[in-house]
């Protein structure tokens, strides 16, 4: 990494995952949630990417590959999902998607 | 090609029950669209069957350890343990589900493919030696439990179920892979021995410091899954708004897949630094134990009541875990085949009483089973009485062992307390026992089929097997004991 150290793809790691954090305890949309959720495995991925050039490996840039496969398997059935409560209830905003006793 | 590439097929022997399982599942999804509506449950016996041979394969599997696929797989006594267990899980949902799923006139092919490949997903985990490989697993299992969650979509409450369930999950499984990034960064690998020997070398390994805070990512990921505090509210939702077999199936295989990866992460891999995760098990096995029974002494929906019994359950496995030591991962391996027995046996009595469209999962809806289902009441009481830790059942040796570990661990206080939670747990467990027998039945009460067929098989083979192990423990403690040694 000419030039650029390790630590900066790392901080910008963290803060990409923190972000999709933030992003699900505080978005109210569930498509908007699940879009966080998806940031936080890319997140994931800059830093499997990161460490394995440090390491000079290619298992980290291969396990990206296996990161963005069950990515997409969770995308494919979660807007399945998404699609059968808006269905149902006809919102897609999280907190009327809340018909169970507490 | 190097020849590396092409698996030897002592390597495909190992993996045999996942591609038995995988092949059934996918049989299945291609008959599934060939029978119409109600005929498709004659597919439960494909499962069936499928599952069988799967259960037949992971035994022999024990009669031929070792590594496959690179060190990806290890196939050992403990991986054939949980293996064994989670088809076993597999097959007693497969019965239950049978009738439940024609009362609800439900399109059932799809149902069991799901169930197959969750099985598999789990069969994998149990037998995973590498981070990335237990990450698949878990997936694997996830994805289709997700879709079982929600499978009755017409039904509210079961399509939030799944959305809940989906959304939570997968936010965990970040966490969970990040943990997995860290744990790679520090020690250029994701084989679990390797970790090990790594951490082996102490305090002079660079980022020592930061495999605490991984350690701590990758227990957000198993937490969630075995529904440990803090990641537990999802359970109680889930369990509640899924259909009744699917919540017997979410509480019995991927909880003993997850603890199985859990300790084969945190005691193998992880063990070497044991001193930075203790405290954090110590506290998460505390509060599990007290959240789940005292929230479970208010409930009044009995689906909901055995959800947060599950939370409590978890609590006192996460005991057996913080003392990790050999006897401790027996005890684990141990509880979590007396609790898939004594759990999956009281959800099918559920599903058995709940009648269509699950109109009967109130605690009152159970007053008078004594007189109206003497048989059913009495299997249910087995369970219940497993579930408080009475001798003579599984629940009671179950729990002895996992005692017994942490104060050899001298985890005297987490014991005291532990103890002192499971007496609070007596009280749910009895009321439920006391309204059968003591309450009249309302009015409205539905007659009721008698307990037969698959249904009655699953809830007898459970009620056979939590007396068995609750009498001759020692039939699986033995090996239990055997295997934890290797796990370490």
């Amino acid at each position: 990494m000419t030039g650029v150290p390790l630590s900066w793809f790392l901080i910008l790691s963290a803060v990409l995952f923190s972000l999709g954090v933030a992003g699900f305890l505080i978005r109210r949309s569930v498509l908007t949630v699940f879009m966080s959720i998806e940031l936080m495995l890319n997140a994931v991925n800059l830093s499997f990417v990161a460490f394995s050039y440090q390491l000079k490996q290619v298992n980290g840039h291969l396990f990206t590959f296996f990161v963005m496969v069950v990515a997409a398997a969770e995308a494919a059935l979660g807007l399945a999902i998404i699609l059968a409560v808006f269905r149902n209830r006809g919102t897609l905003q999280v907190d009327e998607v809340n018909s169970m006793k507490n | 090609m190097p020849d590396s590439f092409i698996p030897t097929s002592a390597e495909l022997l190992r993996i045999l029950p996942e591609i038995i399982l995988v092949l059934a599942a996918t049989l299945i999804m291609v008959l599934a669209p060939l029978v119409k509506g109600r005929e498709q449950n004659a597919l439960g016996y494909v499962s069936l069957y499928g599952l069988v041979a799967a259960l037949a394969a992971a035994l022999s599997g024990y009669f031929d350890p070792g590594p496959a696929f690179h060190q990806l797989i290890l196939v050992d006594g403990f991986a054939t343990y949980f293996r064994v267990l989670v088809i076993f899980a597999g097959i007693l949902t497969t019965l239950a589900s049978y009738q439940y799923l024609r009362r609800e006139d439900a399109d059932s092919g799809e149902y069991y493919a799901l169930l197959l490949f969750s099985v598999s997903g789990q069969s994998l985990m149990a037998a995973s030696n590498d981070l990335i490989m237990i990450f698949i697993g878990l997936e694997i299992s996830s994805l289709a439990s997700y879709v079982m969650a929600g499978f009755l979509r017409n039904r509210a409450q079961a399509i939030e179920a799944a959305l809940k369930y989906f959304l939570l999950g997968s936010f965990a499984t970040a966490f969970l892979l990040y943990g997995v990034a860290w744990i790679y960064g520090i020690t250029g690998s994701t084989y679990l021995l390797t970790i090990r020997s790594v951490f082996e070398r102490g305090a002079q390994t660079p980022g020592i410091l930061l495999a605490g805070a991984a350690a701590a990512l990758i227990f957000v990921g198993f937490a969630f899954k075995v529904a440990a505090w803090p990641f537990q509210s999802w359970a109680p939702d889930v369990y509640q708004g899924a259909p009744v077999p699917v919540a017997a199936f979410l509480s019995a295989g991927p909880k003993a897949a997850a603890f199985a990866v859990f300790v084969r992460v945190f005691v193998t891999a992880l063990g070497p630094i044991g001193g930075r995760w203790e405290p954090l098990f110590w506290l998460s096995a505390l509060a599990t134990m007290l959240i789940g029974n005292f929230a479970a002494l208010v409930q009044t929906n009995i689906k909901r009541l055995l959800a947060y019994s599950s939370i409590a359950h978890a609590g006192y496995v996460l005991v057996a875990m913080t003392a990790h030591s050999e006897i401790g991962t027996a005890a684990v391996m141990f509880y979590m085949a007396a609790y898939v027995l004594m759990n999956v046996g009281a959800f099918a009595v559920v599903a058995h009483v709940c009648g269509r469209q699950e109109r009967f999962v109130e605690l009152e809806d159970f007053a008078g089973l004594g007189e109206r289902q003497p048989v059913s009441a009495a299997l249910l009481t087995v369970f219940l009485l497993s579930l408080i830790g009475v001798p003579l059942t599984a629940g009671f040796f179950g729990k002895f062992y996992i005692f017994r570990a942490a104060l050899q661990a001298d985890l005297v206080w987490l014991t005291v307390l532990g103890l002192l939670a499971s007496a609070v747990a007596a009280y749910y467990y009895l009321r439920i026992i006391v309204i059968m027998y003591m309450h009249q039945p309302a009015e409205s009460a539905a007659e009721l089929p008698p307990l037969r067929g698959a249904l009655g098989a699953a809830v007898w083979i459970s009620a056979a097997g939590t007396l068995v192990l609750g009498i001759f423990p020692s039939l699986i403690l033995n090996f239990a004991g055997n295997s934890a040694l290797l796990a370490r």
